[in-house]
């Protein structure tokens, strides 16, 4: 297995969290040959690399970075996504405390290109810690001058899960609940406050100054060719040792396992796994064993790479209380706009609680499934829609177990 | 009871007003200086949040309610917010909640907290205590009391 550290790579130095040690290692480079290219050759780069956002959905960055407006009398804005809740994913903080600066060159780099003069970073409120980590590198490269063009301002959640959805993150940034708004039609930028502002992922913009250093092709050199590069995938669970391991997309799911995970816990088999966070559709063990870890081998099977954030279960994991509590998650979590969603993540997570307790009929698993459905594709996010596919993956795969619980 | 913010905080909200194309934005930070300064948020706290970045107090209102992490009440124990989410489960949260249960502090439910990785995690004013064990679990609490 190849290693690879594009984004990873000063994680180990020791005090990698300073710009004295940024420094001695490369560290805000680009910035020196950063005005030789004009904003649209920075864009053009981003876009040849086929640089995907990291934050979840794969959406290719270059495209987002185009609909941001070259000559408009409004400000822009960026907003970076450090939301981070989707279960199963802990990379984000990674980079915020391993390497803040990255993060900082990243946002700079950006900035010039969609010619912003603000950059905002959305926390969440429990990453309080590492907020302070963070914060303690921007000042320095205040101290340093490097923000002498461009601001960043963190930006604290305060505990709701869905303001890692790109809208209700700047509805939250806005001074409001985090309610996601309805799409707009065409294709355009995010807005806040009524200016054009662009969203991505902290792992997308740490993987900006990579590609403006080395070039579109060094980045499209890892990966396959319709997911280029590299991800810090993350393992969790029952796994001998998880924990967040940058590699390159199309690595074998089972070959990451073993190799950076040491295994599955306790030398027991491996029984389910869901790949990208909570909100991607659980995979049994043959699949895992055939899957590669990219965008197109998830979607070919129903599910999603999601984060790259994976949930290892091992044979003795009983997949009706997996459901319930990933269930009970989206309960919580759902923001209560559309009724679908508010009612329907409280319905399942009654259904499958039922069945767990064994007063479950065979009706309900039918019921559960009618219910799925009726979340899928009529809410203005894509959180009720996940849940249906969770589900439906899980009633799947496992249905006997299901069965075998009434 | 009134409600005034400190002149440090004072001081910070003007500062923050020039970072912001709006002072509507201040809602959050402004509710979290007010948890930090008194340990809950008032009505008469919102009041003065209001008053301070011109946002109706009932919209403030309602975003206080909307975010988990801010307590409209004074807060009696120490709150251990344990991750109950899907990676603590299977890493053994249930036996760390068991083992919490009767001890003088409030059990809090969470949901992942990003620690996935150093399952089972409790978190404790702004620190995750991670890979925790009932024993760790005790020395945590008995350091924190
Ligand atoms: C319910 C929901 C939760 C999300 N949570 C996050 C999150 O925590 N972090 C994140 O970067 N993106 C999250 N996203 C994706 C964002 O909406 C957005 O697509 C992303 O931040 C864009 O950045 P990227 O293109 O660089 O990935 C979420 C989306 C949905 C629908
Ligand atoms: S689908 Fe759910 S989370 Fe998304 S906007 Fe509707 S109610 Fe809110
Ligand atoms: S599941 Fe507990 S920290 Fe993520």
């Amino acid at each position: 297995m190849r290693e690879c550290q594009i984004v990873s790579r000063k994680f180990e130095l020791e005090n990698s969290h300073t710009l004295e040690v940024v420094k001695a290692h490369g560290g805000y480079e680009t910035l020196e040959k950063l005005k030789s290219h004009s904003p649209e050759e920075i864009i053009q780069m981003v876009t040849d690399a086929n640089l995907r956002g990291k934050g979840g959905g794969g959406a290719p960055a270059g495209d987002k970075w185009k609909l941001m407006p070259q000559n408009s009398d409004k400000p822009s804005f960026l907003a970076v996504n450090c939301d981070e809740s989707e279960p199963g994913t802990f990379k984000d903080r990674q980079i915020i405390t391993k390497d803040p600066h990255l993060l900082i060159e990243g946002i700079l780099i950006t900035c010039y290109a969609i010619k912003a003069k603000h950059a905002y970073i959305y926390i969440r409120g429990e990453y309080y810690a590492y907020q302070k980590i963070l914060q303690s590198a921007i000042d320095e490269a205040y101290e340093a001058g490097l923000l002498a063009e461009c601001d960043i301002t963190i930006h604290r959640g305060a505990g709701a899960y869905i303001c890692g959805e790109k809208s209700a993150l700047l509805e939250s940034m806005e001074g409001k609940r985090g309610h996601p708004r309805l799409k707009p039609k065409q294709k355009e930028p995010e807005w806040y406050f009524g200016n054009p502002t662009l969203v991505n992922n902290v792992e997308t913009i740490a993987t900006v100054p990579f590609i403006v250093e080395h070039g579109a092709d060094a980045y499209k050199a890892y990966g396959t060719e319709k997911s280029p590069g590299t991800l810090l995938f993350a393992l969790s669970g029952h796994v001998e040792k998880p924990g967040v391991y940058e590699a390159e997309f199309g690595t074998p799911m089972m070959e990451y396992i073993n190799h950076y995970g040491g295994g599955i816990k306790k030398g027991k088999k491996l029984k389910a796994l869901i790949p990208g966070g909570v909100s991607c559709g659980v995979l049994n063990a043959q699949e895992v064993e055939n899957l590669t870890l990219d965008y197109e081998a998830l979607r070919a099977v129903g599910s999603s790479l999601g984060t790259g954030g994976m949930i290892v279960m091992d044979e003795d994991t009983c997949m009706v209380t997996a459901l319930k509590n990933i269930l009970e998650f989206y309960h919580e979590e759902s923001c209560g706009q559309c009724t679908p969603c508010r009612e329907g993540t409280g319905w399942v997570d009654k259904l499958v609680g039922r069945i767990l307790d064994k007063r479950g009929t065979k009706e309900d698993i039918d019921k559960l499934l009618e219910v799925a459905d009726t979340m899928n594709g009529k809410t203005i996010c894509v959180f009720a829609p996940a849940v249906s596919t969770v589900i439906v993956s899980f009633i799947k795969r496992f249905r006997d177990e299901f069965e075998g619980a009434l | 009871m009134n409600f005034n913010f400190t002149e440090e905080n004072l001081a910070k909200i003007e500062a923050l007003k020039m970072r912001y194309p709006d002072p509507a934005a201040l809602s959050l930070p402004c509710l979290w200086m007010v948890q930090y300064q008194e340990g809950y948020i008032s009505l008469d706290a919102i009041d003065e949040i209001s008053r301070r970045i011109g946002t109706p107090a009932m919209e403030i209102y309602r975003v206080a309610t909307f975010y988990t992490m801010f307590h409209l009440e004074p807060q009696k124990k120490m709150n251990v917010q344990v991750c109950k989410t899907l990676s603590c489960k299977l890493c053994g949260s249930d036996e760390i909640l068991e083992h919490l249960e009767g001890k003088d502090v409030n059990i809090v439910h969470v949901e992942c907290l990003g620690s996935c990785g150093t399952a089972p995690v409790m978190q404790i004013d702004d620190v995750n205590y991670e890979e925790l064990t009932p024993e760790k679990v005790d020395s945590i609490l008995k350091e924190l009391t």
